[in-house]
């Protein structure tokens, strides 16, 4: 057997993962969207141990791993825990530019995470001061609820 | 007591955007025949393998570890597959580091790879390792999510750009010294300033690059290494700590360590270094290798280490203290920021300060390293590893 000289171009075969599930969101967060999407409310669980009302809220405290019960109304106003705007586009994800804060509900003891909408993002810098940490916001609900997080997003005061 | 492990061979593919002219199971072997011929064993030797490889969907493959395990050999040992994100690399070898210590293996091999170019949907695949049910769709990835970390660090410590940017340029004049390192260009700060946002404040070249690669080590029991290995990077300690997915806890008013910081960094590093017998790491520890994809990371984390106090790293990264000839050098490799083969990021650390402690680390050698930190982080900055490595036992 001689050498074997040929120089080939790498050979690629393509493939893609299309996977549909359907996620069983729990009772937690099932009463969580129902309440969101029926009467525009935000609600998170206090714990009955260290009493942080847990935004997103969970069916266990995770600090304290006991069972939370109590429904806390939070918000509709609050303040920028922190933010970044987005100007790069990935694939499966919005084209830019969006801004995507977390805020702390009044009422909450941790932030949640949720667009922020209605402001010029054309400015990188100019946009950021808008957004700065502190800044107060309100939760604004569309119209068109479907009991998922998008229901709401972010719009500064 | 536990047994004495040390890490007596590493191997490491050179880390390149793509390899086409490899499989991802090509790769793994390619780095354990490397880090097995650096220890002077074969494939026999082995008692165990542990591999780290990170979430399928980067790869494209589900359950890979089928077909990297048959390229790894047919034989009477284990195989244990580990994934913890981003520490994926890092909890493989916390996983064969417990074989050895154990006395359950005497030799194991420790080999993660990865192919991250070969989906340009990093971030889309990133982004549905997000909780589904409440934070997914408001398009979290892994770089907003240390973006939110740096907007905090602005605003509560005064870091600059200047300083985020001062991490850039380091690493990238350091990944010269390293031909495994991906990007090796020179940058200056200017080039990092000028580079165009991608996910505000973090620029382009405050951020990573995706990478092929696959990094291996070989640990062995104090018995082996006495009778066979005249250098050796001992294992003095292995601290890690798992926190909460949701980055809001860490910025509430019920919060408990914040989201600026790496606290959880901190405690593992306080694991690690009182059974090293660490008391002043910024004087006992003469070289680190970070796990740090952004520039902002890598300040949360020379703090959590203990070299700088809280709020002051970017002013001392901006100073120069983490130079090749500062006062402690951080990832003479180049560090993640030079090259980011996702599951084998973490182990690259540990193989890096293995060999800084071995005198193996050629051009990027850190002069007199007798003892090395390697640090590793994944998911939403949630799990955190942080290993001690010396030159005696
Ligand atoms: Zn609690």
């Amino acid at each position: 057997m001689g050498q074997d000289e040929r120089v080939e171009a790498p050979l690629i075969h393509s493939g893609e993962w299309n996977i549909h599930y359907d996620y069983a969101v729990g009772e937690t967060a099932t009463r969580f969207f129902s309440r969101l999407r029926d009467e525009g409310k935000i609600a998170g669980k206090r714990c009955p141990e260290c009493k942080a009302v847990l935004l997103p809220p969970r069916a266990y405290c995770e600090r304290c791993f006991v069972k939370t019960e109590e429904w806390v109304d939070v918000g509709p106003e609050g303040t920028i825990e922190a933010f970044t705007i987005v100007y790069e586009p990935f694939d499966g994800l919005p084209q830019p530019p969006y801004a995507v804060a977390y805020v702390t509900l009044d009422g909450a003891s941790t932030a949640m995470a949720n667009f922020v909408r209605g402001l010029d993002l054309s400015v990188p810098e100019v946009a950021a001061r808008e957004l700065a940490v502190g800044k107060r916001v309100e939760a604004v609900f569309i119209d068109a609820r479907k009991g998922t997080i998008t229901d709401f997003h972010y719009r500064l005061k | 007591m536990p047994v004495k492990t040390a890490i007596v061979g590493v191997g490491q593919t050179d880390y390149r955007f793509k390899r086409t002219d490899v499989t991802i199971q090509e790769l793994a072997v390619e780095a354990s025949l490397k880090a097995l011929e650096h220890a002077g064993m074969t494939m026999g030797d082995i008692d165990a393998i542990v591999l780290g490889i990170a979430p399928d969907a980067l790869l494209g493959i589900n359950a890979v570890d089928r077909w990297i395990g048959e390229a790894l050999g047919v034989a009477p040992r284990p195989l244990l597959r580990v994934n913890t994100g981003g520490t994926t690399g890092a909890a493989a070898a916390q996983a064969g580091y417990a074989h050895v210590a154990s006395g359950m293996a005497r030799r194991v091999l420790v080999v993660a790879a990865d192919k991250v170019s070969e989906s340009p949907d990093a971030q889309w695949v990133l982004n549905t390792a997000m909780d589904p049910i409440y934070e997914r769709s408001v398009a979290l990835n892994a770089i907003n999510m240390c973006s939110f970390q740096a907007v905090r660090q602005m605003d509560q410590y005064k870091v600059t750009e200047r300083q985020l940017a001062s991490v850039a340029v380091r690493s990238r004049k350091h990944a010269q010294l390293n031909p495994h390192a991906h990007l090796r260009a020179p940058i200056t700060l200017d080039d990092v300033l000028s580079s165009r946002y991608v996910c505000w404040p973090l620029k382009l070249l405050d951020c990573c690059p995706r990478s092929s690669g696959a990094c291996a080590v070989i640990m062995a029991a104090e018995p082996v290494v006495r009778a066979n290995h005249s250098r050796a990077a001992w294992i003095r300690g292995m601290g890690a700590t798992s926190n909460t997915i949701y980055m809001g806890d860490k910025m509430g008013p019920g919060r408990d360590v914040d989201h600026a910081d790496w606290d959880e960094l901190a405690m593992a590093a306080a694991r690690a270094y009182k059974q090293a017998g660490i008391t002043d790491p910024a004087r006992q520890i003469d070289v680190a290798e970070i796990y740090a994809p952004f520039t902002c990371t890598e300040i949360a984390a020379v703090e959590a280490l203990g070299f700088a106090k809280k709020g002051s790293g970017g002013l001392m990264s901006e100073q120069g203290m983490f130079d090749m000839n500062g006062a402690i050098p951080v990832n003479p490799s180049g560090g993640v920021l030079s090259a980011n083969p996702i599951s084998a990021t973490a182990l690259a650390r540990i193989a890096e300060a293995a060999l800084q402690v071995m005198g193996d680390a050629g051009p990027r050698q850190v002069p007199g390293a007798h003892q090395a930190v390697a640090t590793g982080i994944g998911g939403t900055l949630q799990f955190h590893t942080c290993m001690v490595l010396a030159s005696d036992a």
